[in-house]
């Protein structure tokens, strides 16, 4: 069963895996970086579908589908689906998933939501509750534009600061532990605020969320930046990356040489005209589920962390002159499962 | 627990946070905003040169920048050249004639009333809005100066 190691953080002495994943991307992910990686490309920004919104739901149907496909499921095998995207009443996920009659948990953590089904998953696999369960989350860049900024068309200039949200989506299912990459632990964090109201500077307003979250890892389990290949955040971007490993090293953590950030992965600053970098659910999910689970279960990557980061604001409370509270859930990514019975953290 | 207040992190984020290229975007806008305008002044002199009288030429340069723009808008052209321009192409008549056609194009999925009806005037709304109550305000204080 699992273990309270500290305040903050669950070990999970079954270390349920990850048994399959797959990426959708569209044409902008595609010409990234790792665009080669993604299971799935759509050049075509609306899927085929007559909006942005049935497009970014069509684009979770097939990351259900394709990691369905890659595992040889069928809906009837999974016992629980937990999704999200940024979309108002997470539309994308309730009408992209609504035919596969899998009962359905709706999350919404922002970009932190790849992060947060997982360790819900995991937690469920590790009680025991079920055998199998989805974790879905998705992004695009359309439907987040008009929903949080302008429309596509208007000319305007971005902030040097601004990130783009990335069009992309990501699935895992998660089971019992039987192959890599193993869930050994994870920190579900707080909501932290800390007086952040550039809705341009998302990296700002999330990093101290990651640098608390990883913070506490650290002291429950009494390890530190050295004990890890990688520690990957979900899309802090430059702005927030650089913020990042200036909070941890106030706190005397030194990451600079482990850390790495998803929206930095998924595009080519110098090229692809992102600004600071990516952003999205699907900027993490889309990472993970291309290039970081494939390089954990060919054993390439051994000890990670994986921290996702939200910003939890809507248009509505950014109009309304409010802070943009931040939050990072963190999962312990393994080649190797947790030692049986009494075992510390690698 | 707190080694950073929301006052030393704010600087932090000040410090961490590239500024505007002021350099690249001033003379861009001046160079963009110039050309756009002096295609303006070209319509008029072209319109007055085929007969057009000039209290008509004037307005009618006005109506084919905003056909331009919404035209250009339509072909995914103005917000790239935005993306260079910026205030040159957010300042003169055509900015405000994308600033309408955007979101009529974007939101026409939400249907023709509540969607590209309602919703066209989403970023010139408060300019229109403004610009005729100031309207309203300077025809008052010139009202009153005439007066005496």
């Amino acid at each position: 069963m699992s273990t309270n190691i500290g305040k903050y953080t669950l070990r999970l002495d079954k270390s349920p895996s990850i048994t399959g994943s797959a990426a959708i991307g569209g044409k902008k992910e595609a010409e990234g970086p790792i665009g080669k990686m993604f299971d799935i490309v759509n050049y075509d920004a609306l899927f085929g579908q007559k909006s942005w919104e049935l497009a970014e739901s069509e684009m979770q149907r097939q990351a259900a589908q394709k990691v369905m496909d890659k595992c040889s499921l069928s809906p009837g095998d999974i016992q629980y689906l937990f999704a999200g995207d940024l979309l108002n009443q997470i539309v994308a996920s309730h009408y992209g998933l609504r035919e596969l009659g899998i009962p359905f948990f709706g999350l919404y953590g922002a970009c932190s939501t790849m992060a947060e089904s997982l360790i819900l998953s995991s937690m469920m696999i590790e009680g025991g509750l079920a055998k199998k369960v989805m974790a879905i989350t998705s992004s695009h860049f359309c439907s987040a534009e008009r929903q949080f900024r302008f429309p596509l068309e208007y000319g305007g200039q971005r902030a040097p600061t601004a990130q783009w949200t990335a069009t992309a989506a990501g699935a895992c299912i998660i089971a019992e532990n039987s192959q890599p990459p193993y869930i050994k632990a994870v920190t579900v964090g707080c909501i932290e605020d800390k007086d952040i109201k550039d809705l341009n500077n998302m990296g700002a307003a999330m990093a101290p969320a990651a640098s608390t979250t990883i913070k506490r890892y650290f002291q429950d389990t009494l390890t530190g930046p050295d004990n890890f290949d990688l520690i990957l955040t979900g899309d802090l971007a430059q702005v927030g990356s650089d913020l990042l490993a200036e909070l941890l090293l106030r706190e005397g953590y030194d990451i600079k040489k482990k850390h790495a950030d998803c929206g930095l992965i998924l595009y080519d600053r110098a090229t692809q005209d992102v600004e600071a970098g990516g952003s999205g659910c699907g900027c993490a999910a889309g990472v993970l589920c291309s290039y970081i689970i494939p390089a954990i279960r060919e054993g390439k990557i051994k000890d990670m962390l994986f921290v996702a980061t939200g910003a939890l604001m809507s248009p509505i409370s950014v109009q309304q002159g409010q802070n943009i509270p931040g939050i990072a859930h963190l999962l312990h990514l393994s080649s190797t499962p947790n030692p049986i019975q009494q075992g510390g953290n690698a | 627990m707190e080694t950073v207040t929301n006052q030393s992190y704010n600087q932090m984020v000040k410090k961490a946070s590239p500024p505007s290229k002021s350099a690249r975007n001033i003379p861009m806008a001046f160079l963009v905003g110039g050309a756009i305008c002096t295609l303006g002044h070209a319509l008029i002199k072209f319109y007055m040169s085929m007969g057009v009288p000039e209290e008509t030429a004037f307005p009618a340069a006005s109506i084919t920048l905003v056909f331009l723009s919404a035209l250009f808008t339509g072909l995914n052209i103005y917000d790239k050249l935005a993306k260079w321009g910026g205030a040159g192409t957010l300042v003169p008549i055509t900015g405000f004639a994308n600033a309408i056609t955007a979101p009529a194009l974007e939101f026409k999925s939400e249907g023709y009333i509540m969607g590209l009806g309602a919703k066209m005037f989403l970023i010139a709304g408060p300019v229109i809005v403004y610009g005729i109550a100031a309207g309203v305000v300077y025809g008052v204080i010139l009202y009153l100066f005439q007066l005496y």
